[in-house]
């Protein structure tokens, strides 16, 4: 279990790394937190001939929330920095949650939020919390940088909008409304283990009819990308969130998931699972909007 | 190619580290880092794993390797003060860090460490082969600035596996020497 021989460059700008994936004629793969790529790298599954090290980019080292109320996270941010860092705890605690259920304090301490974005595995938590926060994903390369929407860049398993010669700088949060609430819950075989199947629900409540203004349901585990349950977004919105509602919502969810069989879980368990799951995300996510 | 590991002011003498030759030397980097609080110098392939480096370049072989993908957290070290997978780091991305492995808590004839006595005293190991990687965890959480809770200790010791499944008494170790770090 040793990876092949590569070459390693830890270049200290945006611009020479993108010079590096554009311009080296050999296979030339980003290094972020390692600890997606290294596993494939001990078992031979990916065999790039340079690695390129990202994490001594200082530019790309930093969380802020910018002047329009915006969080950005450049792309050598650790994901555990990223979670205990107070402007994200305050604004964006999905976000917090999503990164505290990350395998271990071990590997959140070198893995970086951007990297578990740009890796996207089907069963990871950071791509769903990206989608139920209309995050935004700035992608810069030789053909110069562009922004993608999150509905646009998780296009497969392990797949994403980003070129293999481009690179995701930062991921951009919009502010969320100050009536909210959130809740991630997932079933795991073991504490920590990758998510079975897991639900993000946002809650937006309307202060003056105590209803919920705005919805956002999204599945991980259940399909190629983060799934947005739209049917159960609607059954909710205007509703009092109440045991009626949580239920129709539950039922719009079983109607649209169509996840596979896999060694984990059969596609029934996987659905049922994610209909009781959202009930009871629902239940917390309402809970935590007072 | 050689490490050498340069004393300290007052520590043992020098260790020079020779390296095998190897069959592809495709890229070779120098680095320097900090071990065990002594500076390292040495040139490392790319694709060297810490953990390796660690065993067959440093001679420090108390940190294990189990699975090499990151599962069973026997080769857990702490790098800048957090606990890290050596066999997801590669000794080239070290450049500049400083490193703790489990023979850097109680060097030479130095008393144990608390975690170290705890885990004596409650029995926390049985074949021992888990125990650096737990004992680098359980380090971490006595020096966060405030008590780590139960959940926070047991997130923490879920990255790790015990193939004795000793586990109740690695829990009630650690315990122990957080109740003496932090207080009961
Ligand atoms: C034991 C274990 C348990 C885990 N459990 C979970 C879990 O429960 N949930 C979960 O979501 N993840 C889990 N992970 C994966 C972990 O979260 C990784 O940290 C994460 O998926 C990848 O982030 P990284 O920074 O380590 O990226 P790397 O491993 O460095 O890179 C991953 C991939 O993304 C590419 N990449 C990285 N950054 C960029 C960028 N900025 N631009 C373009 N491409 C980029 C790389 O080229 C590579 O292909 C686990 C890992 C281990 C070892
Ligand atoms: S050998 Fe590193 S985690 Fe198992
Ligand atoms: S004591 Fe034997 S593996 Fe843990």
């Amino acid at each position: 279990m040793k990876p092949t021989p590569f070459d390693y460059t830890a270049p200290r700008t945006v611009g020479d790394a993108l010079a590096l994936l554009a311009d080296d004629s050999r296979d030339a793969k980003v290094l972020a937190g390692g600890q997606s790529l290294i596993p494939m790298l001990n078992m031979r599954l990916a065999r790039p001939e340079v690695l390129v090290d990202i994490t001594r980019i200082p530019e790309l080292g930093r969380v802020v929330v910018d002047s329009d109320g915006c969080l950005r996270i450049g792309a050598a941010v650790r994901q555990s920095r990223a979670a205990a860092d107070p402007a994200v705890r305050d604004g964006w605690p999905l976000l917090a949650d999503a990164i505290g259920l990350i395998g271990h304090p071990q590997i959140r301490g070198r893995g970086t939020v951007c990297g578990s974005l740009a890796h996207h595995d089907p069963a990871a938590e950071l791509p769903t919390a990206a989608l139920a926060l209309d995050a935004r994903f700035v992608v810069a390369g030789p053909r110069g940088t562009r922004t993608v929407e999150a509905a646009d860049f998780f296009v497969a398993t392990f797949a994403t909008a980003v070129e293999p010669d481009e690179l995701l700088t930062e991921v951009v949060f919009p502010p969320l409304a100050a009536h909210h609430g959130r809740a991630f819950e997932e079933l795991t075989r073991r504490h920590g283990d990758f998510a079975t199947v897991g639900v993000a629900v946002l809650l937006e409540r309307d202060p003056a009819s105590d209803t919920v203004r705005r919805a956002r349901v999204v599945c991980c585990g259940a399909g190629p990308t983060p799934v947005r349950l739209t049917a159960a977004e609607a059954a909710l919105t205007g509703t009092d969130a109440g045991p009626a509602a949580r239920a129709e919502a539950a039922r719009a969810a079983l109607g649209a998931l169509a996840p596979a069989d896999d060694v984990h879980s059969t596609a029934e368990h996987r659905r049922e699972s994610a209909a009781h799951l959202l009930v009871r995300a629902c239940t917390t996510a309402w809970e935590r909007t007072r | 190619m050689t490490a050498t590991v340069p004393a300290a002011p007052s520590g043992p003498a020098p260790a020079t580290v020779r390296t095998p030759p190897l069959a592809e030397p495709s890229a070779w980097h120098a680095i320097r880092l900090t071990v065990n609080g002594r500076p390292v110098a040495a040139e490392v392939e790319s694709r060297l794993l810490l953990s390796d480096f660690l065993r067959d370049r440093l001679g420090l072989t108390g940190t294990h390797t189990g699975c090499e993908h990151g599962v069973c957290g026997a080769c857990t070290v702490l790098l800048d003060g957090e606990p890290a997978r050596t066999c997801l780091t590669l000794a080239v991305q070290c450049e500049g860090a400083d490193l703790r492995t489990v023979e850097g808590l109680a060097p030479d004839d130095a008393p144990l460490t608390p975690v170290q006595r705890a885990f004596h005293e409650c029995h926390g190991m049985q074949c021992g082969f888990c125990t650096p990687g737990f004992v680098m965890t359980a380090t971490a959480l006595t020096e966060q600035p405030a008590r780590p809770d139960e959940e926070q200790v047991a997130d923490a010791l879920s990255g790790h596996l015990c193939r004795c499944t000793g586990y109740r008494n690695i829990r009630r170790a650690v315990c122990r020497a957080l109740d003496e770090r932090f207080g009961e």
